[in-house]
């Protein structure tokens, strides 16, 4: 199968590498492999491969990392222009449109 | 942070027995220790790793958006099989599929399922919405008496809860370890055999032929509901045109345009998932423009053996533009289904997309509107 690969040059992941303590727990959360060790060191190797889910940030104890999650969901962006929220894929309202 | 992640002392919720109002359809099983007091004594439900038929007909009606906001199970605390203290624990979204998944592939082992209240969606969208999250393992733990019931200090969570989860949070707060399992269920015996190491593929989102076709029945649905809108809306206008109004051509050039209408949907609909990763281009509306652009390819050889059916150049350039514009915006729309978008990504393409839809759109309609006076 060919890769599936999404817009490049996007993702507003943001590390920083001093602070990394080396606990591999980016590397155990990512559904993308963005990330992988060296020397004891996290590194990000498919910074485009980042869809933004969060999982890593919430996971790193020592704060390296950064990111503004959100859906990656046109109808959920598409609702939340409408609403004038925060992109959403409402769920909650039970619309039966969930991501 | 710890206080942001206790319960409020005498919280409702929290101080009641636990789920206390379900007790005739739950096992109350005491296994350890002395019987916990009476106001301390949790409630332990029994389940099992095998699919009734009605657990299958159940995941085929959520695929098909049957009742699947209410597709729920109890959340709790869940034995399998004839756990120990010594057992693992096993913690899953509300959402019956995602339960379902899960215990099915604990055949022939024991462990212990904490369910949390995800209101009923499934781990990965309830994590980003963080109500699979620290906070509703720390709460769930302390209602079901985790301590009490497991002398370890471990919890296997599927790694699509990640976004909503903290680890080094949950060690902080209850002194428990989250272990990140695999994102497939079905790794899920493998990982426990390797003494829940997980291996790079296990750790990775497919979306594969399978994993976008199964998603077909719930996109039909959704999309169904604006077709019906559309359908109705082209009877009611094609019966415009010579003589202002005819209710006749409005049944008949209806037909005919509702037909065009549902090729189209089906493009968009059923060959976006189909076809995902051989459409060339990043952007989900660039997949969705060459959808589109076979609609048209097709089209014109339909016309060209069947000429007496051809409709004139000025619709036939009118709903070109409606084709395109909705295959598109369909192929973007999946977006939200697909698993590996990210929101600035999806944010940047419909900055461009949506202005360009529209005007096609619009375009479209009004040629077509103009191709019904002249012919």
């Amino acid at each position: 199968m060919l890769a599936l690969q999404y817009i490049p040059n996007v993702t507003t992941l943001g590390y920083d590498p001093t602070k990394c303590n080396g606990c591999r727990k980016c590397i155990d959360v990512c559904p993308h492999e963005v990330f992988a060790l060296v020397n004891k060191r996290a590194v990000i190797k498919n910074l485009d491969a980042c869809m933004e889910c969060g999982a890593c940030v919430g996971n790193c104890e020592p704060l390296a990392l950064s990111v503004v999650s959100g859906v990656g969901c046109a109808y959920g962006v598409i609702m939340g222009l409408l609403k004038g929220t925060e992109p959403t894929c409402g769920c909650d309202e039970g619309s039966g449109s969930c991501c | 942070m710890r206080n942001q992640i206790t319960p409020r002392d005498g919280s409702e919720e929290f101080n009641q027995p636990a789920s206390g109002q379900s007790l005739n359809n739950a096992s109350v099983l005491f296994k350890f220790g002395e019987s916990p007091s009476p106001e301390k004594k949790s409630i332990i439900r029994v389940t099992s790793s095998k699919l009734k038929f009605t657990d299958r007909l159940g995941s085929w009606k959520a695929r098909w958006n049957i009742g699947r906001m209410r597709y729920t199970v109890e959340p709790g605390l869940y034995s399998l099989g004839d756990p120990t203290e010594k057992s693992h624990v096993f913690v899953s979204a509300n959402y019956k599929m995602s339960f379902d998944r899960l215990r099915s592939q604990l055949k022939g082992r024991d462990g212990w399922i904490l369910v949390l209240d995800t209101k009923g969606i499934n781990v990965w969208c309830a994590a980003g919405k963080g109500t699979f999250g620290t906070f509703e393992i720390v709460n769930r733990m302390r209602i079901v008496g985790l301590h009490d019931i497991v002398s370890h200090r471990k919890l296997i969570l599927p790694q699509l809860g990640a976004p909503g989860v903290s680890a080094h949070e949950v060690k902080r707060a209850t002194g428990f370890t989250v272990i990140y399992g695999p994102v497939r269920a079905e790794d899920l015996p493998e990982f426990i055999d390797n003494r829940l190491k997980a291996t790079s593929e296990m750790r990775q989102v497919k979306f594969e032929f399978v994993d976008r076709i199964v998603l077909i029945p719930t996109e039909i649905v959704l999309v169904g509901k604006w077709a019906l809108l559309a359908i109705l809306a082209f009877f009611l206008l094609s019966g415009l045109g010579e003589g202002i109004y005819s209710i006749d051509r409005a049944l008949s050039d209806g037909l005919f345009n509702n037909l065009i209408l549902l090729y189209v949907l089906f493009f968009g609909v059923i060959l976006t998932p189909a076809l995902l990763p051989y459409l060339f281009g990043r952007a989900f509306w660039v997949k969705g423009v060459w959808l589109g652009i076979f609609c048209v390819i097709e089209a014109g050889f339909f016309f060209k053996t069947h000429p007496d059916l051809f409709p004139g150049w000025l619709s036939s350039i009118a709903w070109i533009l409606m084709g395109v514009a909705t295959t598109s915006f369909l192929a973007m729309n999946f977006t939200g289904s697909s698993t590996y978008t990210s929101m600035s990504g999806v944010v940047k393409e419909m900055k461009i997309a949506l202005p360009v839809q529209l005007s096609a759109a619009i375009a479209g309609l009004c040629l077509w509107v103009v191709s019904r006076f002249i012919h």
